[in-house]
């Protein structure tokens, strides 16, 4: 039986983990993110979890003792924004190779300099290589739907790689929204019991971890994390399913919205989408065939589903809320590209930054975009391909 | 918790041989002696910093340690740790674990008291039940004995290189041991290779049971970094508490403890001597060196007694 609430996207985090109730939180403070450890202490406090909650002195030491927690067979997980991902990217790759399954409660902000609390995605984009899953919300019903599927993607045997759930500072992370939460024991038989193969814990069989493994090993083991990669974009459909059994929301690898026959097309990641769909909608009343592809997974990258999402499109926008500093465009860009040309797509695509540091992107930047779009299919060619939107030149 | 050194000794290694440590080195005879204190029938996790001691002990896919074993990063093993401890904690709280576990880490002093000293001060601040030992050899040997903060004055490493210009580390060691009993934990206490290591069992004993967060500072010398005869590591360890360079204390509860006192003080050229990374200090005309060497060991002794006087 669902409940319906207001709740801000942080507030909608630490209530998805007060129901997942984890073994072991370690955590430091950074803006936007600082709600979910201080909510869920304030769980701790009341006795309403089991869990133990780490204050630790940094970043850097959330995620070590995260490592910690989920090699000695807890389940574990931090919370964190901008600098403080910056901080502990070394220990996102060990995560990663040591193929611990723990979750990593992600606000997206800028990061610096200059400094700056506000939403682009610099921070997680900088660690889409680590070895991660990364999903992606565009509001707080997906950001509290997602983290309630976290484990079950993570846990998974075929995956067992750590996963980021990623949400846009402040514009979710402290707007309030109407939504829906599932039932406490709902979650809990959802979420299951975690049942570690090998730990460090396990009185059976002692275990080592985080060996020195030099050339005779290393890419080995590099492949045998690729391998776990594989099974994720089964894994998440999977889920999805299983968690629209219960709650009625249904999620895939992307969102498709109004794509049917639309031959203008933008993709993006996160909160602006909503923005975006606003700008559809308009268009599709004024009759013109244009459509957005929301990604929710960027790590893995479903290549071949977003290509074929977007056969018949004449033009696609690529929109990053990250510089990649290539000259070409940013991340999500080179992704979407390079999934089009291996699918020999004629499409012509440009890749836009927007939205960094905060910047907002109204309606009406939307629809330009469209405007563009529809120029460059008439023209025939795609001019520049790395533009700017909303920016004072 | 009375000591008998033939039981302690009877104790089934948990560090098997066939590690890649140099023969002769410190941080072995360290590790190895420290486990001596775990009591038989209860298990460990122990942690490791990245160094000579991960990366000779554990290459995969071989691993000497008869324990759970975890290394993470350089500057981590203290938070690493913390969240191994926790996972404990948690896991025996909802009735998944019935057996008995310790947790140490080990750290060169690379490790611990430079780019690990945040990391192991969280952990100790948050009084973590566990101990962490530095096995101290006053310079990161791993990465071919560059200087550390743990290095002493006038030491000659390979970016404090003795030149015209240089006579080797122009600064004072850190007293970290001091620095770590100012976090009020339970127990702190430094040692290192005398007699029968009865100081080093005890010491270690005492450390792990100890409930919350206790910390070890043990003084292990490097062949290779030091520059000393091999075989002699024994006779350096001596001369270095008989010269009051490195003392044998506790803190115990934020009580200071002395635990020796040499009937006769030897002057600290004794212990600087026989090893190459000071020996340019002997050099004719370099003797206001050795003095201002001796005045520092003289003025930490002093103060180490006033600290224990008061108890």
């Amino acid at each position: 039986m669902a409940k319906r609430d207001r709740l801000s996207g942080n507030e909608a985090i630490a209530i998805a983990l007060r129901q997942i109730n984890p073994d072991v939180f370690p955590a430091f403070p950074i803006t936007p993110s600082t709600e979910i450890p201080q909510y869920f202490a304030s769980f701790v406090a009341n006795g309403q979890v089991d869990t133990e909650f780490i204050p630790v002195e940094s970043e850097h030491s959330s995620m070590s003792a995260a490592i910690g927690a989920s090699a000695a067979g807890a389940r574990s997980l931090t919370a964190t924004s901008s600098c403080g991902l910056a901080y502990m990217w070394e220990e996102l790759y060990i995560a990663a190779s040591n193929r611990l399954p723990l979750a990593l409660a992600l606000v997206n902000r800028a990061l610096s300099g200059p400094i700056n609390i506000n939403c682009d995605h610099s921070d997680s984009m900088g660690a889409r290589d680590a070895g991660w899953i990364q999903i992606y919300a565009e509001n707080n019903q997906e950001a509290y739907d997602n983290m309630v599927q976290a484990y079950r993607i993570s846990e998974h045997k075929d995956v067992r790689l750590p996963v980021m759930i990623c949400q846009d500072g402040f514009i979710t992370s402290h707007a309030v929204e109407n939504m829906e939460l599932l039932e406490d024991g709902e979650v809990k038989e959802f979420v299951g019991e975690y049942e570690p193969e090998n730990y460090l814990l396990n009185p059976e069989c002692p275990m080592a971890v985080g060996p020195y493994s030099i050339t005779d090993y290393y890419m080995e083991a590099k492949r045998n994390q690729a391998e776990g990669m594989k099974h994720v974009e089964k894994v998440v459909l999977e889920v999805a399913e299983e968690f629209a059994g219960i709650s009625g929301r249904k999620y895939g690898l992307f969102e498709a919205y109004r794509m049917e026959d639309a031959e203008y097309a933008v993709v993006m990641i996160g909160s602006a989408a909503g923005t975006t769909k606003d700008a559809v909608d308009q268009l599709r009343e004024q009759g013109e065939k244009v459509g957005l592809l929301k990604i929710r997974l960027y790590r893995p990258f479903p290549a071949e589903a977003v290509a074929k999402a977007l056969t018949g499109v004449k033009a696609v926008a690529v929109m990053d809320r990250a510089e990649g500093y290539t000259n070409h465009g940013g991340p999500l860009g080179a992704d979407v590209m390079s999934a089009l040309y291996r699918a020999r797509s004629q499409a012509l695509a440009v890749n836009y930054i927007y939205g960094l540091g905060g910047r907002d992107v109204r309606v009406e930047d939307m629809e330009g975009v469209f405007d563009v779009l529809k120029q460059i299919a008439a023209d025939g060619d795609a001019g520049e391909t790395y533009r700017y939107l909303g920016i004072r030149e | 918790m009375s000591y008998n050194f033939k039981e302690t000794m009877s104790k089934p290694e948990r560090l098997a041989p066939g590690h890649r440590m140099c023969a002769g080195c410190g941080g072995t005879i360290a590790v190895r002696n420290v486990l001596r204190g775990l009591h038989e029938g209860d298990k460990a996790v122990i942690g490791n910093a990245t160094g000579c001691l991960e990366v000779s002990t554990f290459t995969y896919p071989y691993t000497a340690w008869e324990d759970s074993y975890i290394h993470n990063a350089f500057e981590n093993a203290g938070a690493t740790l913390s969240g191994v401890e926790g996972a404990y904690r948690v896991l025996k709280r909802k009735g998944k674990l019935d057996e008995t576990y310790k947790f140490i880490t080990f750290g060169g002093d690379g490790g611990t008291y430079d780019i690990g000293f945040q990391s192991l001060s969280g952990a100790m601040e948050r009084n973590t039940d566990m101990v962490y030992v530095c096995y101290d050899n006053g310079a990161y040997m791993n990465t071919g004995i560059q200087r550390s903060s743990a290095t002493p004055m006038y030491a000659d490493t390979t970016t404090t290189p003795v030149g015209s210009a240089s006579n080797g580390k122009p600064q004072n060691r850190k007293d970290l041991a001091a620095i770590i009993a100012a976090h009020d934990i339970p127990y702190v206490a430094q040692t290192t290779f005398i007699g029968n290591f009865k100081d080093l069992h005890v010491k270690s004993e005492k450390a792990i049971y100890t409930p919350g967060a206790a910390f070890l500072n043990i003084m292990a010398p490097c062949p290779r970094g030091w520059r000393y005869n091999t075989p002699d590591i024994m006779e350096i360890c001596k001369l270095g508490v008989e010269t009051c360079y490195w003392p044998l204390f506790e803190v115990v509860e934020g009580k200071w403890i002395l635990n020796y006192e040499p009937k006769n003080k030897l002057p600290v050229e004794d212990f600087l001597k026989p090893q190459g990374r000071f020996k340019h200090l002997f050099k004719k005309g370099n003797e206001y060196l050795i003095e201002e060497f001796q005045r520092e060991v003289d003025r930490r002794w002093e103060e180490l007694k006033f600290r224990c006087s008061r108890g």
